[in-house]
C-alpha cells in the first residue's frame, strides 16, 4: 500500500498529535452533485472526521448524506467503506442522513448517489484518506516504510510479521485531518468487497418485520395527526367549525394555519374520525382544464418558458429537401409515485428546538424549509432520516414532514402524522404530463438526414430545496409560493450540450459551436422544449422527463426504421457514434438472440394472439449510464390486451458496486416502467383529481404473470461510476411500443397503452 | 374505550381501545409491532396483512373488537432476524426486496395459500395474491422465493 510522498513525510513529522496538513482544495467544486447549502451544516465535508470514525472495538462508522430508500445505498456504501478501509463488511456501521451527524450532500436522487460518493470525492475519498492515514500511522509506529505494509481486516501488517490494528492506531480518537484529494482509491481489479454481489444488509430485518420504518417511530407523549385537505386545488379556508369534532373521544386539537387544516388526537383511529367529521367551509378554487382535451387545448396553448437544447439552424431547409418526411406526436400522462405506504413523519417541536423523523431524500434542505415554517433558527432543528415506503422520487415525504411539524408546534407535543391514501394520491407532486412532436427527413437510402423535436411539459413546484416549501402542497397551504415559472423565448444554445433530461435523442450529434455532446450522427438537428405551468404539482418521478422523452425518441426511431424498411437494431447502430451505447445495444440484442427484421412493414393477422419484439437504448442523461432493452410482447388482437413476456437488458453504469443490487434496480425499474406504460395515469374531473386509491389508479399487482427479466451487466474499468437506479426504466415504454409495432403493425403513441387504445389503433389500421 | 384481549404471536395482550379501532392500529401503536403497516386503509394493497387462525386478512378493515380469541400472527411473529421462518429465509436468499414495505402482504398471503394447499401451482399462488401490491416491482424475485419455500415445504411434508 503506497502513500503519496508528501503525506508520508508529513506523518513522520506529525507524531502523536497526528496533525497533518495537505494542500487546501476547493471543496465545493469537489462535489459531483451540487450546489449543496452554503455551509449551514456544522459538519465540515472537507474534514475526514466528518465522514469516518474508527472505534475502539475496531469497527468503522461512516457518515453519509446519501440515504437508502430501498434502492440499496445502505449496502453499496457499506461495501465501499469496507473495501477502501480493508475491513470486513460486518464491521462497518453506516449512519445515513441525520443533520446532527452527517455531512450535507443535498438530496439523494436522480441516480446521483453513485457518481457523488463512489468516485474521487466525498465518502469514497474520505475512505481512501482514512486508509492512507492509518497506514501512515502504522508506518510511524512500526518504524517501517509504508510501502512495506499491507492491510487486511483492519490490521496493518509488515513483511516482517509485525502488525498493529486500526483500533490501536486511532481507537475512538479523531483523525483531525482534511480529506486528501490525492489519496488513492483501491484499484478496481483488486476489489474484494466492492463490485461483488452482496445480499442487501437490511434484508433479515425487512423480511421478519423488525425494520424501523418512519411509520414505527414512537416518541414518549406522542399524539396522532391527520390533515384535512381542500376539496380542490386553489380552494381556500373560509371557516373551520371546531365544535364538529369536539365530541370525538381522544380529540386533542384542530390546527389551522392559513389554508392548512389538520387534527390531532390521542390515537390514529380518533384522528381519522376527526379528519372525516371536521366541518370546513372552503372557498372553491378555479376549475381544472378538461382532461379529454388537456394536451392540445391546455398544455400546447399556455405561455411557456422555452429552452433550445440544440439547433443546427438548417432543419427547415433540410426537411424541405428531404425525400420522405416522417412526423409523429406522442403524449405522456401525469403519473403518480404511488408509494405503497402513504407518507408519514414524526415531529417533536419544542418552543426552542425541533426534531423531525422524516422519510425525506433531502435531510438538510428539509431542515432549512422547516426553519422557515417553524420560525426557528436552522441549527435548532434536527432532521433524522428514517426510511418510508419506496418513493421513486418526490412522493409525500417532504410535504408530510412539514405538516407533522406544524401539527406538533400547534399542540406542543410530539405528533406522528400519516396521510390517508387519498391525501397521498390527490396531492403528491406528479410526474409531468408531456406532449412530444417529432419530425425527421430521410435520405433516399433511408438514413436520417435531419431530426427536429419539440415538447411541452407541465411543471409546478418540485423538490422544495433549501428555501421553497411552497413547491409542495403543505407549503402552499401555509402560504409559501412555489418557484416562479417565467415564460419567455429560448436563448441560442451555448456551452456544453445539456442533456440531463434526455430531450436530445441519442441519434443526434448534439453539436453546439462545433462541440458535439450527444451519442449520434445526425447533424441537422433541433431540440426545443416548452415548460408550461401545471394545474397540479409536479416533481421528479423516476425518471423525470427522461422517461417521457426516451419513450418518444425511441418509438420515433422505430417509426423511421419502418419507413426506411430497416432492422431497428441495425438502424440504431447505423446512427450511433458512441461506443459504449453501441456496445450495450449489441449486448442486449445478443442476449435476446435478436434476429434482424424490418421494422413494422409486413402484413398482420387481424384476430387471435400475435407476438413481437422491440428494442430501445439510451445514453442516460447524455452520459450518466448506458442501457439497452429488448422486449417480447404478446398482443391479443381481440381484447387489445398487451402482455410483455420477456425483457433482455444490458447496462453499463461504470464500475459496478453491487451487481445484485444493480440487477434488482434494473428488474424493478423495468417492471415498474411496464406497469406505468400499460395502465397508470392520474385522472381528474373539472374540480378535482379522481384517481385517489388503487381502484382508480391502476398498478399491476402480485397476481400479474410478470415477464422474465434477463440483465447483462457490463463492468468496465478506468471510467467513473455512474447512476443505475433510473436508467433501465426509461426503456420499458418504447421497447414495449416497438414490440407491438413488430407484432401488430400499430403505433402506440399515447401512454398508457390501455386495451381501448390498442383496439382503437387496430381499428384505425384495418 | 373498552378492554380488549387479543392473542397475538402466541401471547395474550390486553389493551384499552374503542372496539371499532382497526386491528392494525392496536398492533402497531399499542403493541409496538413492526410487521403490519398502513398502506391504504381500504383493503386494496395488502400492507396490513396478518394471519387470523392461519388465514390472511387485512387488519386495516378488521375491527379489533371483532377478533375475539382468534390467533393473530404478524410478520414479526413468524421469525426473527437471527432465526427467520423458512419462507422469510427464502426471501432473504432470493434477495426479494427493495423498500420492503409490502412484505407482510406478500409473505403472509403466500404462506397462507401454501399452508392451505402445499401443492398450489404457480398460477394458484399468483391468483391468491390478487390485490397485493409491490410498488417497487420486486415481483420476479418474490415469486422465485415463494416457489423455493413451496418446494422445501413439500419435501418437509413428504
Ligand atoms: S392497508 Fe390494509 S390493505 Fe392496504
Ligand atoms: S419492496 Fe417496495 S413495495 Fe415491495
Amino acid at each position: 500500500m503506497k502513500m503519496p510522498e508528501t503525506s508520508r513525510r508529513d506523518f513522520l513529522k506529525g507524531c502523536g498529535a497526528l496533525v497533518v496538513s495537505f494542500s487546501a482544495f476547493d471543496c465545493v467544486d469537489a462535489f459531483a452533485q451540487g450546489p449543496f447549502a452554503a455551509h449551514q451544516s456544522h459538519i465540515d465535508p472537507t474534514k475526514l472526521d466528518s465522514w469516518i470514525a474508527v472505534n475502539s472495538d475496531g469497527t468503522v462508522t461512516a457518515y453519509t448524506g446519501k440515504c437508502d430508500m430501498g434502492q440499496g445505498q445502505l449496502t453499496a456504501q457499506s461495501q465501499l467503506v469496507a473495501e477502501e478501509l480493508c475491513v470486513p463488511l460486518q464491521r462497518v456501521k453506516l449512519i445515513m442522513c441525520d443533520t446532527d451527524l452527517t455531512p450535507d450532500e443535498g438530496t439523494t436522487s436522480g441516480s446521483q448517489s453513485t457518481p457523488t460518493n463512489f468516485n474521487h470525492k466525498n465518502l469514497a475519498q474520505a475512505c481512501a484518506t482514512a486508509r492512507e492515514a492509518l497506514v501512515g500511522m502504522a508506518a510511524q509506529k512500526l518504524s517501517l516504510p509504508a510501502e512495506d505494509l499491507t492491510v487486511t481486516d483492519g490490521v496493518v501488517t509488515a513483511k516482517n510479521g509485525k502488525h498493529i490494528t486500526y483500533a490501536d492506531l486511532v481507537g475512538a480518537h479523531k483523525f483531525n485531518l482534511p480529506l486528501n484529494p490525492n489519496a488513492k482509491r483501491r484499484p478496481h481489479n483488486e476489489w474484494v468487497v466492492l463490485g461483488k454481489p452482496v445480499n442487501s444488509l437490511d434484508r433479515p430485518e425487512l423480511m421478519t418485520g423488525h425494520f424501523e420504518y418512519v411509520h414505527y417511530v414512537q416518541v414518549p407523549g406522542m399524539a396522532h395527526g391527520r390533515v384535512v385537505r381542500p376539496p380542490a386545488m386553489g380552494a381556500t379556508v373560509r371557516h373551520v367549525d371546531e365544535s364538529s369534532v369536539r365530541d370525538i373521544p381522544g380529540m386533542v386539537k384542530v390546527v389551522v394555519r392559513k389554508d392548512f387544516v389538520g387534527v390531532v388526537a390521542e390515537n390514529q383511529y380518533a384522528a381519522i374520525q376527526a379528519a372525516q367529521k371536521l366541518k370546513v367551509d372552503w372557498n372553491p378554487g378555479p376549475p381544472l382544464p378538461d382532461q379529454t382535451t388537456f394536451f392540445e387545448e391546455y398544455l400546447q396553448k399556455q405561455p411557456a418558458r422555452d429552452t433550445l437544447f440544440v439547433d443546427s439552424g438548417d432543419v427547415e431547409k433540410q426537411l424541405a429537401a428531404s425525400r420522405q418526411v416522417v412526423r409523429a406526436r406522442y403524449t405522456w400522462p401525469y403519473q403518480m409515485h404511488g408509494s405503497i405506504g402513504s407518507s408519514c413523519a414524526v415531529a417533536d417541536v419544542k418552543p426552542d428546538s425541533a426534531t423531525v423523523w422524516s422519510p425525506t431524500q433531502s435531510a438538510y434542505p428539509t431542515r432549512s424549509c422547516l426553519a422557515m415554517i417553524l420560525g426557528m433558527p436552522v441549527d435548532k432543528i434536527r432532521v433524522i432520516f428514517r426510511r418510508g415506503a419506496g418513493c421513486y422520487g418526490l412522493n409525500g415525504a417532504d410535504a408530510v414532514s412539514f405538516d407533522a411539524a406544524v401539527l406538533s408546534q400547534g399542540v406542543g407535543r410530539p405528533v406522528r402524522l400519516q396521510y390517508s391514501r387519498e391525501d397521498e394520491m390527490k396531492w403528491e407532486n406528479y410526474g409531468a404530463a408531456m406532449v412530444i412532436e417529432q419530425r425527421a427527413g430521410l435520405r433516399p437510402d433511408g438514413s436520417i438526414a435531419v431530426w427536429d423535436r419539440e415538447d411541452w411539459a407541465a411543471d409546478r413546484g418540485t423538490r422544495p430545496g433549501y428555501d421553497r416549501p411552497g413547491n409542495v402542497i403543505s407549503g402552499m397551504l401555509l402560504g409559501y409560493e412555489p418557484y416562479l415559472l417565467n415564460p419567455g423565448p429560448a436563448k441560442r444554445p451555448s456551452g456544453a450540450l445539456r442533456n440531463g433530461g434526455n430531450v436530445v435523442p441519442s441519434y443526434m450529434a448534439g453539436c453546439i459551436d462545433g462541440v458535439c455532446g450527444s451519442a449520434g450522427t445526425v447533424r441537422s438537428e433541433r431540440a426545443l422544449g416548452h415548460t408550461v405551468f401545471s394545474p397540479f404539482f409536479t416533481g421528479p418521478l423516476r425518471s423525470p422527463i427522461r422517461i417521457q422523452n426516451t419513450f418518444s425518441n425511441e418509438c420515433f426511431m422505430d417509426e423511421l426504421a419502418a419507413h426506411a424498411g430497416a432492422d431497428p437494431v441495425a438502424y440504431r447502430l447505423q446512427h450511433l457514434s458512441d461506443e459504449r451505447l453501441r456496445a450495450v445495444l449489441q449486448a442486449a440484442a445478443k442476449a435476446a438472440d435478436w434476429k434482424p427484421r424490418p421494422a413494422g412493414k409486413r402484413s398482420y393477422p387481424r384476430a387471435g394472439k400475435v407476438s413481437g419484439r422491440g428494442a430501445a437504448c439510451v445514453a442516460y442523461e447524455g452520459h450518466n449510464g448506458y442501457a439497452a432493452l429488448v422486449a417480447d410482447v404478446d398482443v391479443d388482437l381481440d381484447t387489445g390486451i398487451l402482455h410483455p413476456r420477456r425483457f433482455f437488458c444490458a447496462l453499463d453504469c461504470g464500475p459496478v458496486s453491487n451487481p445484485d443490487g444493480m440487477r434488482n434496480q434494473a428488474e424493478g425499474g423495468i417492471l415498474q416502467g411496464m406497469s406505468r406504460t400499460l395502465g397508470e395515469q392520474v385522472t381528474w374531473d373539472r374540480e378535482k383529481v379522481t384517481s385517489i386509491d388503487w381502484n382508480t389508479f391502476h398498478s399491476l399487482d402480485m397476481s400479474y404473470d410478470m415477464p422474465t427479466v434477463t440483465t447483462v451487466l457490463i463492468d468496465p474499468s478506468g471510467v467513473p461510476a455512474l447512476g443505475a437506479g433510473e436508467t433501465a426504466i426509461t426503456l420499458a415504454p418504447p421497447a414495449i411500443a416497438n414490440a407491438v409495432l413488430d407484432a401488430a403493425g400499430i403505433h402506440l403513441r399515447d401512454v398508457p397503452f390501455t386495451p381501448e387504445r390498442v383496439k382503437a389503433a387496430l381499428q384505425q389500421q384495418a | 374505550m373498552s378492554r380488549i384481549v387479543l392473542r397475538v404471536n402466541g401471547r395474550e395482550h390486553a389493551v384499552e381501545a374503542d372496539p371499532e379501532t382497526p386491528l392494525l392500529f392496536v398492533l402497531t401503536d399499542q403493541l409496538g409491532l413492526r410487521g403490519p403497516r398502513f398502506g391504504c386503509g381500504l383493503a386494496q394493497c395488502g400492507s396490513c396483512t396478518v394471519l387470523r387462525n392461519g388465514q390472511a386478512i387485512r387488519s386495516c378493515v378488521t375491527a379489533a373488537g371483532e377478533v375475539g380469541t382468534d390467533e393473530i400472527t404478524t410478520l414479526d411473529g413468524l421469525g426473527t432476524p437471527e432465526n427467520p421462518h423458512p419462507i422469510q429465509r427464502a426471501f432473504i436468499e432470493e434477495g426479494a426486496s427493495q423498500c420492503g414495505f409490502c412484505l407482510s402482504g406478500v409473505i403472509l398471503t403466500a404462506k397462507a395459500t401454501l399452508d392451505a394447499n402445499p401443492n398450489a401451482s404457480d398460477d394458484e399462488i399468483r391468483k391468491s395474491m390478487n390485490g397485493v401490491l409491490c410498488r417497487c416491482f420486486t415481483h420476479t424475485r418474490m415469486i422465485r422465493a415463494i416457489r423455493k419455500y413451496a418446494e422445501e415445504n413439500k419435501h418437509e411434508n413428504a
